[in-house]
């Protein structure tokens, strides 16, 4: 606080304020002046012009919606498209006595009080010179029955719209998702201008990720109404851009196999093309039928889907997190191969359990008597637990993390679909961050065989299965194949290459092991070899949903449906230059040779000969 | 307390002249900014849909707003100036925090979250800025040489490229201009204002480099309106059509029809003139500007009359913000200047940006009322 009030000459200093003053206080002047002008200009020589256009109903500008672009799959089939929908539209500000009308309404077209409900719901939301639906998806009959009364309705309309439809409906409902009414919270996010006249936005899937490209540009027309609002002629118009089509990676065909071949459980399929990561399968059942969420779902409809045990919701394939099981041993062993910690050939004793020095506990392999002397080979073919119990232990729970996030554990594959899980790859760090707790050995074994904290997606699994197939180059998944706007293509655009170093040998040891899971005689998967002319490399894996304590027998047939293991199978197919992999998830399906197995196998089978399996006698 | 005692002395004729010299209230100002938030009211009846309750929420935050004015008027302006560099910089550093931690609304961050209310920092730098830089001139010999102008600009400049980042492109702009309004009534010379002006016109592609999609589309929708008058240019093209039909004595009070009809969006907020101007009418408008420049022309006074430079700098400094804020405001939304967040001062409905103007007229009321008297 030194240089406080250090004027050298304040005179000088004043006399230059006082200009400064004058000079701002005249550019004031000026400017508002110059706001006057334009005031006047406005209000005095534009006032005839700008009243003209003032005369609430002379002019009304009119958004044109843009049709929403078409979804196919890779053949070109259609799987979300616009087909024309008559709606009973209310216009509230044209109508005098709205109780009145409802009720009349309502005897009329017999509409449940909750479709009333709704619509005063969505009144209170819009503006009441806007038109909002009453009904939509009417019968011709109904269309009928109201058209002869229309004059007594006024402010009442019938309107012809676009609504969209999907064909395939529970096959697609969680791949290509659905569209539904814009809520509030999606109203303050989307352009207005665009949305101007649109009433439904992607709420989930493809619809959802490509929102922007789907839908378009909003046109407008200027219309000239009478008094009544009727418009007598147009202006101006100024077309809307439709949005763009899309087409999917997906095969419909082979979607319906997989679908089909679920019959019965709950599970996920999801298969990719090796070589492009186009993802051919994504299939979670159950599924739902997305056409009532178009036009509004009543509320008892939805919460049957929404509390139903068998969870239609939700999307297994995308947010589904299970334990990989024996699915993770290939890629245990080849970890082993690469750190030079195991030999392909090194053998083992397999005593039907596995001993952590100087502990008495017991991890047990799932056949009770052991495998006897296994080598690598051998406990990939066989599934056995105690070489992999061993193989965890000498890698240590640090190597392991290190060389399954190669594969994508752990972490979103980045596929076109929101909402995706990351599933859940453990770790020390991981452990002491979350769980708060130090890493004890035992979890190291159990990681090995892939249950403890480890969780994959069936995304993730295919993924991984697409990795190693495609000997280690990353495989990013997607479905969307090309845009296709009304001035452009857009190809999906290439993921930059990403090569897992890895040596040729062991990577031919280990898919030459998992060929012989399929085509070896002792092969877990040794069903699955009946009727192919070309070599399946897969694995197997059982995925426990609960644990059976030390001296228990776990007993399938005395199990409780709901808690019994999950089936998985993991595959890529022909071994020697692989076309498709394919990963199997069957909620407690049981074993994943029986069960996951023979639909990978029918995926394949169809995708590579073309043939589609009709029926398949048991 | 002395100075009190003496201005009493010298000019209190009346009871009621002492007591609100006491109350250090500037009496042509405060009946001026009354008026204003008057006629406010009877806009924002209209403006909001005939609600009562926008009235009340509003005039609590008049109410708050007149209560830290006559706080404000009551501290000597050397407080202000001793506090002038804490001030800045704890207004600085708000700025980064909110960048930090801020909460999104409205896809900007410009809140800070205190638990009790919301706060936003940006509105109390439009006034530290100025008193920092009338803190850093008013310790050296006017007209500012070079290095302190250099300087100065960087003070200038700092806290508004923090705000554009935010984004917030009205408040930055106001910051800039009560900076660089200092820099012009401190008297830097028209050469260096030449200069400064053709570097930022030579900079302007830069800049348009680093605007948002959202703020590059106001300027090319100012540019060319009619392109797009479904999207950007609804706005304006609403706004002039409220305006224009007007005409010259409006449609009267509650009368507008455009604001009604929902044609016409932030009816109550950035876009109040136009409803204002479609019910009051060209006469209307001018009693408003007039209202306006009496209060400006009074500011002016003040400052002139102030005795030391740091007063003065900043007294000029906050009423050329004020009148910043009503050309921008008034210029956007008849169509002259590009759609920028900027309210009618006193005017538009909502609290910060009325908090922060009655703030700048208790800080003109404050070095008003604490003058030691000279004889005249």
């Amino acid at each position: 606080m030194v240089r406080i009030y250090a004027i050298k000459d304040p005179l000088a200093e004043n006399r230059i304020f006082l200009s400064r003053v004058v000079a701002v206080f005249t550019l004031v002047v000026i400017l508002i002046i110059g706001l006057i002008i334009r005031l006047m200009y406005l209000q005095i020589v534009g006032h005839e012009h700008y009243s003209t256009m003032a005369k609430s109903n002379r002019i009304k500008i009119l958004p044109l919606p843009p049709t929403r672009g078409i979804v196919y799959d890779r053949q070109g089939r259609i799987l979300a498209e616009n087909l024309p929908s008559y709606s009973l539209e209310l216009i509230p500000e044209q109508i005098k006595d709205l109780d009145d009308t409802l009720l009349r309404l309502q005897q009329l077209l017999d509409i449940s009080d909750e479709k009333i409900e709704q619509f005063l719901k969505q009144k209170k939301r819009g503006k009441r010179f806007s038109s909002i639906p009453l009904l939509l998806r009417m019968s011709d009959e109904a269309v009928a029955k109201f058209s002869v009364v229309r004059p007594y309705y006024p402010g009442v309309d019938v309107h012809a719209r676009l609504v969209r439809h999907y064909p395939y409906d529970f096959l697609t409902s969680h791949v290509v998702g659905y569209v539904g009414r814009i809520n509030e919270k999606e109203l303050k996010s989307l352009p207005v201008a665009d949305y101007r006249g649109t009433h439904h936005v992607g709420k989930i899937g493809i619809e959802k990720t490509y929102e922007a490209q789907l839908h378009g540009q909003a046109g407008y027309s200027e219309i000239e109404t009478n008094a009544q609002g009727r418009a007598v002629k147009t202006v101006f118009s100024d077309d809307p851009v439709p949005g763009a089509n899309i087409f999917l990676t997906l095969d419909i065909d082979l979607q319906e196999t997989a679908y089909d071949a679920l019959d019965g459980y709950n599970g996920a399929v999801v298969a990719i093309e090796v070589k492009t990561g186009d993802v051919l399968v994504f299939t979670s059942r159950p599924g739902f039928d997305p056409n009532p969420f178009v036009y509004g779902i009543s509320i008892k409809a939805y919460k049957a889907l929404q509390q139903s045990v068998d969870q239609p919701l939700f999307n297994r394939a995308l947010r589904g997190q299970y334990p990989p099981g024996s699915t993770i041993k290939p890629f245990m062993g080849l970890a082993g191969l690469e750190y030079n910690v195991t030999d392909f050939r090194h053998k083992l004793f397999c005593p039907g359990y596995y001993q952590l020095p100087k502990l008495k506990h017991k991890y047990r392999d799932w056949k009770k008597w052991g495998h006897g002397s296994v080598d690598l080979e051998k406990a990939i073919i066989q599934s056995c637990d105690v070489y992999f119990y061993d193989l965890a232990r000498t890698l240590g729970i640090d190597r392991i993390h290190e060389f399954l996030q190669k594969f994508g554990f752990g972490e979103r594959t980045g596929i076109d679909l929101v909402g995706e899980k990351a599933g859940l790859l453990p770790s020390k760090a991981w452990k002491r961050k979350y769980r708060r707790q130090p890493w004890y050995p035992g979890e190291t074994l159990i990681t090995g065989i892939g249950q403890g904290f480890t969780q994959v997606t069936p995304l993730q699994l295919a993924r991984a299965t697409a990795t190693l197939a495609n000997r280690g180059k990353v495989v990013t998944p997607h479905l969307a194949d090309r845009i296709v706007g009304s001035n452009y293509t857009t190809a999906e655009p290439l993921e930059p290459e990403v090569q897992i170093e890895l040596k040729t040998k062991n990577l031919e040891d280990i898919v030459s092991a998992m060929v012989n899971v399929v085509h070896g005689a002792r092969g877990t998967a040794r069903r699955l070899k009946v009727g192919v002319d070309y070599l399946i490399a897969g694995k197997t894996g059982t995925a426990q949903v609960f644990t059976v304590k030390q001296e228990e027998q776990y007993n399938e047939k005395e199990l409780d449906i709901k808690l019994r293991d999950h089936a998985l199978f993991m595959a890529f197919a022909p071994a020697n230059d692989p076309q498709i992999a394919v990963a199997v998830i069957v909620e407690n399906g049981g074993h994943g040779g029986s069960v996951a197995a023979p639909i990978a196998g029918k995926i394949m089978k169809q995708y590579l000969t073309g043939v589609k399996e009709v029926v398949v006698a048991d | 307390m002395q100075t009190e005692t003496r201005s009493e002395q010298f000019h209190s004729s009346s009871v009621i002249g002492a007591l609100l010299r006491k109350l250090h209230i500037d009496i042509p100002l405060f009946i001026g900014l009354f008026l204003t938030c008057a006629l406010s009211f009877l806009i924002l009846y209209s403006a909001g849909g005939q609600e009562i309750g926008v009235l009340t929420r509003q005039a609590t935050r008049i109410g708050v707003a007149f209560v830290l004015m006559i706080i404000l008027a009551h501290i000597n302006p050397r407080q202000f100036h001793r506090h002038s560099a804490v001030l800045y910089v704890f207004g600085v550093l708000l700025l980064i925090a909110v960048l930090v931690a801020g909460q999104v609304g409205k896809g900007a961050q410009r809140w800070l979250d205190l638990g009790l209310f919301r706060f936003q920092p940006s509105e109390m730098i439009k006034i530290t800025t100025p008193m920092m830089i009338a803190w850093f001139l008013s310790g050296y010999t006017l007209p500012p040489k070079p290095k302190q102008f250099f300087i100065a600009a960087l003070l200038i400049v700092f806290p508004t490229l923090l705000i554009a980042k935010q984004p917030d492109l009205g408040t930055s702009l106001l910051v800039a201009s009560s900076g660089a309004a200092v820099l012009f009534f401190a008297g830097l010379s028209w050469r260096f204002m030449i200069a400064t002006g053709v570097v930022l016109t030579s900079l302007t592609p830069v800049l348009w480099h680093f605007m948002r999609d959202y703020q590059k589309g106001r300027v090319l929708t100012f540019l060319n309106p009619e392109a797009d008058p479904m999207g950007r240019g609804y706005h304006i093209i609403q706004s002039k059509i409220a305006i224009g039909s007007g005409g010259v004595h409006g449609k009267g009070w509650l009368g507008s029809t455009q604001s009604k009809l929902d044609f016409l969006p932030e009816s109550s907020t950035d876009f109040i003139f136009a409803v204002y101007a479609e019910e009051f009418g060209l006469s209307g408008c001018l009693g408003l500007l007039a209202l306006y420049l009496l209060i400006i022309s009074r500011c002016l006074y003040i400052a002139v009359q102030a005795q030391d430079t740091y007063s003065r700098l900043l007294a000029g400094s906050l009423t050329f913000t004020f009148f910043v804020y009503i050309f921008v405001n008034i210029g956007m939304v008849i169509g002259i200047l590009p759609v920028v967040g900027v309210p009618l001062p006193l005017i538009s409905y909502g609290g910060t940006s009325m908090v922060t103007l009655l703030a700048s007229f208790g800080i003109l009321m404050s070095i008003h009322t604490h003058r030691k008297f000279l004889p005249t």
